[in-house]
């Protein structure tokens, strides 16, 4: 049978167990419930997801449709030892294949256990922890003056007396964002230095102060291989956004200039793994690299939509499969995010909250009396 | 006055650029000059044809279609 694009060499479906993070699909959405979506609708495999949560309230873990079990693990400031020690004791219970870690703050110490974790027998698709911290925030305008990509100017700020110096470097208007997350605008000092503290309490030293770039914005999920071939880039418009900058509706785009981009970023780095590219395009056509998300972006499902399922390829590429780079996909596919309020009970929410592990539906059977 | 190569358009006047992602309504006219123009007429064939087709005076006509050009120019929809 002839190979095509997404297809492996062995497409023979079996039963794959998938532990996922990020079910928090909040306003300001984690990625973990739109990678579940396009991994089950993918006839290749019939999978078993393992929800790995932080919080007794994210969402995911109450639908049964895409999770089959769930189970709290520790957050990421408990370090590497302590995360072992879960996963090994989930794995013991579910036969873990694979781990799909999809938050930027875990995603160091998921990186640090790739090997152990390899030892016990599960699999991740992860980048190195060089090709990691090479497109942090804090180092990119390095790396794209390395690489020959448009980055915005910035500096690295431990300081808030530093913001005068900065401003007479980059000018007004200038954006002040956090490490992890954040991006406030400033056009005067005062703001600026309202915008620093305000970042500092919230994600801690350094901030970053950067360049302001006026466009349009553009994100790009793309799919690396981890030997300089991109899998899949689908670039993408956002249509409607909140107040907290995410994506409430988006579209596919046409334009070859992105994927040309996305595929320059995925050779230089050897990107392994899912990874989103913001990209904000100035009128006279520029394309600046504003940030590099090292994992898939909340919207990835719409690229199950385009005709390239980006979250089954890297199943199958974690799994040792080879899975050859998507041509095409299908351009105007729009996405219009919702808001559902799923109902459960009391039942349920205490077997996450109080045993750390949430029991399949069918077994849940002990009720709390509230009488 | 060139319609870029990859813009899509319907009967009903609906553009939408897929290299932007933005789209657009005009009203039955302007669906008509859309059409025209994926047909590569040029301004005054365009003007030409119109006028034919309804009772309206050339000059009036010739900018109306300035201004819907330039409308197309802003929209980022012509090359």
């Amino acid at each position: 049978m002839k190979k095509q694009a997404g297809d492996t060499a062995d497409s023979e479906k079996k039963k794959i167990v998938i532990a996922v993070t990020a079910l928090n699909a909040i306003d300001s959405p984690g990625p973990g419930v739109a990678v579940i979506r396009a991994i089950r609708e993918c006839p290749d495999f019939d999978v078993r997801i393992i929800g790995l949560s932080y919080d007794a309230l994210e969402p995911g873990l109450y639908m049964h449709d895409l999770v089959d079990k769930t189970y709290q693990v520790p957050y990421p400031s408990a370090g590497t030892d302590s995360l072992l020690a879960r996963l090994l004791y989930i794995h013991e219970i579910e036969k873990i294949d694979l781990i799909i870690p999809n938050f930027d703050a875990e995603l160091y110490n998921f990186i640090k256990l790739r090997d152990r974790l390899k030892k016990a027998g599960i699999s991740t698709f992860l980048p190195d922890l060089e090709q990691f911290e090479a497109r942090d925030k804090i180092k990119l305008y390095e790396f794209g003056q390395k690489h020959g990509l448009l980055v915005p100017a910035d500096k690295v700020l431990y300081h808030a007396k530093d913001l005068k110096a900065t401003a007479e470097v980059l000018g007004y208007p200038m954006v002040v964002k956090g490490k992890f997350y954040d991006a406030i605008i400033a056009n005067t000092l005062e703001q600026a230095e309202k915008a620093f503290y305000k970042i500092q309490a919230k994600w801690g030293l350094p901030v970053i102060v950067q360049e302001f770039i006026n466009g349009t914005e553009i994100n790009i999920a793309a799919l690396g291989d981890g030997e300089g071939n991109a899998i899949s880039v689908i670039p993408m418009r956002k249509l409607y956004i909140t107040d907290k900058g995410k994506a409430w509706a988006g579209i596919t785009l046409d334009d070859a200039s992105y994927i040309e981009l996305a595929r320059k970023f995925v050779k230089v780095t050897k990107w392994r793994g899912g990874c989103e590219l913001e990209i904000m395009q100035t009128a006279d056509g520029k394309p600046y690299i504003m940030e590099v998300n090292p994992r898939f972006p909340a919207w990835i499902y719409l690229t199950a939509a385009a005709g390239q399922n980006q979250p089954a390829s890297l199943v199958r590429m974690a799994l040792g499969q080879k899975v050859a780079p998507f041509k095409k996909y299908e351009i105007g596919k729009m996405f219009i995010r919702y808001a559902w309020d799923l109902i459960t009970d009391i039942t349920e929410f205490q077997s996450i909250s109080g045993n750390g592990e949430h029991q399949d539906k069918k077994k849940v059977d002990s009720k709390v009396s509230l009488n | 006055m060139k319609l870029k190569k990859n813009i899509a358009t319907s009967a009903e006047g609906f553009i939408f650029n897929p290299g932007t992602g933005d789209s657009f309504s005009t009203n039955p006219i302007g669906a008509e000059i859309i059409s025209l123009l994926k047909e590569e007429k040029t301004p005054p064939m365009i003007i030409d044809t119109i006028c034919a087709k309804y009772d309206i005076d050339p000059i009036q006509f010739e900018r109306d279609l300035d201004d819907f050009k330039s409308q197309l120019v802003d929209s980022n929809i012509l090359d």
